[in-house]
């Protein structure tokens, strides 16, 4: 365990566990969890928003064959345990069987330094004037500047019936800013997030730059033209551009999207599917990362792994339930939004690794292209690839130069397509944090990458 | 629960919130994913807590939790007083007022959600995952099949004399078809939705997700153009809430809607005719009062290609100077509440599909739409998203495409709306939307 007692006592787990084994089973977890957090936000300069919200319930299964039974309460009393694993049980009817007694396993949760619900509330209200006065400051066509604040404590205590008993506490805060430039009737805008799985410490720097940044966006694309339409070559910005390798190739290693033959990756394990100056990793692990936990939510210790090898895909990306239907060990990729919702395989941080070239020369070489510089977000589907991109700050190339910014493009593609397409990685390596989506739950992870280049991709402007 | 709630107001004042309001949900629900001929999963969730609002003047906090003893009410009452003294002061900031008594005889809640065992409910998603697979032999499988209910019960009170309570209900399938042909593999959405699993049609929905499905097969690149587009009522919903989120006072007030100022202009072509109707019977979002406890009602938003009111709460009623439209929305106990639109309806118009398809003649069929939360701008309403559909040649449905955009902003595309198609769909994504089909006079395509 972490330093702090589980929210569960081993004895009450233990109960719940055997309770939810009742009517058979071959697997049975409690997943305990408790949160406390504080979101606020300046608009119009006023602060405003403020909120503070707490809870605290578990999520109970049971597998039996290739079905999960699972029931979550509201509460953390021997009784809501006892209520879930009770309905969890409920549907079915088999030979009661034992489970393993629980062994805790220690876990070192991210180190955190000043633990934000100990930081004075007007110091956090500071914060955002500070970013407000930044962004504000940015120019006088800044119209309109929002800034917001959001911390979050999640401790949770996992408990199984193969004798695991464990847990994490995580903490996470993150700040975003989003500007609005004004020219005559041109509204553009502009955003930047800045977050980790970390403490207060996380905003000792200078954290009004993102406010600044998110500025000098809606500024740039006050100039912009419309962005051309058509199948050009592409080069995409570092940091949240990883977001690219996330839809483009993450979401389809996920194992569950594989096994069940709906993602272009199946069936592709050791094949080359991109160049071989592409190496790819997931990595829970890097320290006080956004998408960094010490144990995923099924108590598997987080960890690095390497996803493509120079262009050869060499790993999937597991949770407990698809690892053991293809016998090999969870990457420790079981991760899930709250107790109300079951773990399912998910990318934690995910990158490109930092390649040789100056990020300059991509650019260079492109006679006729686009620049997409950083992305608003983006979507896949994993079963056919296809994948969309909305670019938030993008710019003409012509003649091996950035020309013009472009205002209201989206890059379209297939994923296999686009992959292999990559034809240079630059050094510029940066990590940024994104919330990610998917079947119906919402997690933190990080994407991060240098400048890539994709040799030709659909760039859906107004400008035929 | 309404006594539970009045004991959080009443502490809320205790702890020196000028005013306060408390809200409580409780919730039952359960949801089936299956796949393979085989019940992947099966949640049974039970949910409840409470959120309060305080003011201390013009200053408003908000906490919520699940902890309902009256010690957790008691700590989390003193919490929202706390964090209301944070924020600074706004002149019209207040708590809402009753507006009105509440439609009482609003049929919201379906008996077949509590009657259906669970058997039965697993039942009806092996039944759609099997109609997807019957449907047709190039069907490959079925990612998932997913049924999902809920019984709902809400109640609000506050210090200015708002108490109210009510319960609903809401259940929903759907699925993802693969169609696999010549190597290339298509997917297929198909679902329905209502009050009670009794209105749902498992085959209706597996045969939509296996026609979409297949209908995509052989897909490719359009050339890039601009030409006349005609929205499928599940896309068409999508613009339509985005268009619904920019005509909530707040963006308005706040200068971050395209429809800033536009009250009495012209927005739209005459053919599209929108309202809020917050008690329409189909609607999920129907209730007898909205999320701060004013009764719902049915606004005229764009009648006559011309824009009538935006969408208020209480604050942004003060704010503006007019009366609220009760559209004070919430995701639950755990957000205050904020602007938003109840169920968006667009009025149908009489023409049928085959007719609508030869006024389009020569254009595109948009059948999907991916990227809408990266893709559209909403502060100035320029838009460019991932789309997938199939050409129209001569009047008539072609050969299928993907991989492509369509691209214009809000008002331009109101405005090129040419007709409205005769039968609407209830589509549940991004809000609760009501929608025919829609030709466009024109929009950028890009492809190839």
């Amino acid at each position: 365990m972490s330093d702090s007692p589980g929210l569960v006592e081993p004895e009450v787990a233990e109960r719940a566990i055997a309770r939810a084994l009742a009517h058979g089973g071959e697997f049975a977890e409690v997943f305990a969890e408790r949160t406390a957090g504080m979101t606020m936000a300046i608009d119009e300069s006023r602060l405003e928003s403020v909120q503070a919200g707490a809870g605290e319930g578990a999520g109970v299964r049971v597998v039996s064959g290739g079905t999960t039974y699972f029931a979550h309460v509201d509460g953390l009393d021997p009784d809501d345990l006892e209520r879930a694993a009770d309905e969890a049980a409920a549907a079915l009817r088999d030979e009661r069987v034992e489970p393993l007694p629980l062994q805790a396993v220690a876990s070192t949760p991210q180190p955190i330094e000043q633990r934000p619900a100990e930081v004075p509330a007007e110091r956090k209200a500071a914060l955002l004037r500070e970013l407000d006065e930044r962004g504000r400051g940015a120019g006088a066509e800044i119209a309109q500047f929002m800034a917001s604040y959001a911390e979050v404590r999640r401790e949770v205590t996992i408990a199984n019936s193969e004798g695991l008993y464990t847990g994490d506490d995580r903490t996470r805060v993150r700040i975003g800013a989003q500007a609005v430039a004004r020219r005559g009737d041109s509204v553009e805008t502009g955003a930047e997030t800045l977050g980790g799985h970390r403490g207060f410490e996380l905003f000792d720097g200078d954290p009004g730059e993102i406010a600044a940044g998110a500025a000098r966006k809606a500024l740039v694309l006050l100039d912009a033209g419309p962005a051309p339409a058509g199948s050009m070559p592409v080069v995409v910005g570092g940091g949240f551009g990883g977001v690219l390798f996330h839809e483009m190739t993450g979401h389809g290693l996920e194992a569950d999207h594989v096994q069940k033959g709906a993602s272009v990756y199946a069936g592709k394990l050791g094949e080359q599917v991109a160049q071989p100056l592409l190496t790819a990793y997931d990595d829970g692990r890097m320290p006080n990362e956004w998408g960094s936990d010490s144990v995923d939510d099924e108590g598997v210790p987080t960890q690095k792994t390497m996803a493509i090898e120079e262009g050869r895909l060499v790993s999937f990306l597991y949770d407990g339930l698809t690892a053991r239907r293809d016998g090999v060990a969870s990457t420790g990729n079981g991760r899930r939004e709250s107790f109300r919702h079951l773990p399912v395989p998910r990318m934690t941080n995910t990158y490109i690794a930092p390649g040789e070239a100056e990020p300059e020369e991509l650019i260079a070489e492109v006679q006729r292209g686009f620049y997409a510089a950083s992305f608003a977000g983006g979507q896949v589907d994993p079963a056919t690839g296809d994948f969309v991109f909305g670019v938030s700050e993008g710019y003409l190339i012509e003649g091996g130069r950035v020309t013009r910014p472009c205002r209201g493009a989206t890059l379209v593609g297939n994923c296999l397509e686009a992959l292999a397409a990559i034809d240079a990685v630059a050094n510029d390596f940066e990590m940024k944090t994104g919330v990610c989506g998917k079947a119906g739950q919402k997690v933190p992870v990080g994407t991060g990458q240098g400048h890539v280049r994709i040799g030709a991709m659909t760039v859906g402007g107004t400008e035929v | 629960m309404i006594e539970l709630a009045r004991r959080a107001v009443e502490a809320t004042v205790a702890a020196g919130a000028s005013d306060a309001e408390a809200y409580l949900s409780e919730d039952v629900g359960r949801e089936v994913r299956a796949h393979g001929g085989e019940v992947e999963s099966l949640t049974a969730a039970t949910k409840r807590g409470v959120g309060i609002r305080a003011w201390i003047g013009h200053r408003v906090g908000y906490a919520y939790g699940t902890d309902l003893s009256e010690a957790g009410i008691e700590a989390l009452a003193a919490r929202a007083a706390e964090v209301a003294g944070l924020a600074d002061e706004d002149e019209f900031a207040g708590p809402p007022r009753t507006g009105g008594d509440p439609v009482e005889d609003l049929e919201l809640s379906d008996p077949s959600v509590g009657q259906w065992p669970t058997a039965d409910v697993a039942e009806l998603a092996l039944a759609v995952e099997r109609a997807a697979l019957e449907a047709d032999s190039r069907i490959a499988g079925v990612e998932q099949a997913v049924y999902a209910d809920a019984a709902e019960r809400v109640a609000i009170v506050s210090s200015t004399g708002i108490s109210g309570e009510y319960g609903s209900s809401s259940c929903y399938a759907y699925l993802q078809a693969l169609a696999e042909s010549d190597g290339g593999r298509e997917t297929g959405l198909g679902f329905g939705l209502g009050r009670g699993p009794v209105a749902l049609d498992p085959a209706a929905i597996g045969r939509e997700g296996a026609e979409r499905a297949t209908a995509m097969i052989g897909a490719r690149k359009p050339e890039s153009r601009s030409c006349p587009v005609v929205l499928d009522p599940t896309v068409a919903a999508s613009f339509v809430a985005i268009v619904g989120a920019g005509l909530g006072a707040g963006a308005v007030q706040r200068g971050r809607s395209p429809f800033a100022g536009m009250v009495g202009s012209e927005v739209a072509g005459t053919a599209l005719v929108l309202h809020d109707d917050g008690l329409d019977p189909e609607g999920s979002a129907s209730a007898p009062f909205d999320g701060e406890g004013v009764p719902r009602r049915r606004t005229a938003l764009i009648e006559d290609g011309t824009l009538r009111t935006y969408l208020y709460d209480t604050y942004t009623a003060h704010r503006g100077g007019g009366a609220a439209t009760a559209n004070a929305s919430r995701g639950g106990y755990r957000s205050q509440p904020s602007v938003g639109f109840s169920n968006l309806v667009v009025a149908p118009g009489t023409l049928g599909f085959a007719d609508m398809l030869r006024e389009a003649d020569e254009g595109v069929f948009v059948t999907d739409v991916a990227g809408l939360h990266s893709g559209v701008n909403p502060v100035s309403g320029a838009f460019s998203v991932g789309a997938s559909g199939q050409a129209i040649r001569g009047g008539e449905l072609a050969e299928p495409l993907r991989e492509f955009t369509i691209a214009s902003d809000l008002v331009s595309m109101l405005k090129a709306v040419r007709a409205a198609g005769a039968a609407p769909r209830w589509v549940p994504f991004g809000g609760s939307v009501s929608t025919p089909p829609l030709l466009i006079r024109e929009m950028t395509v890009a492809g190839s």
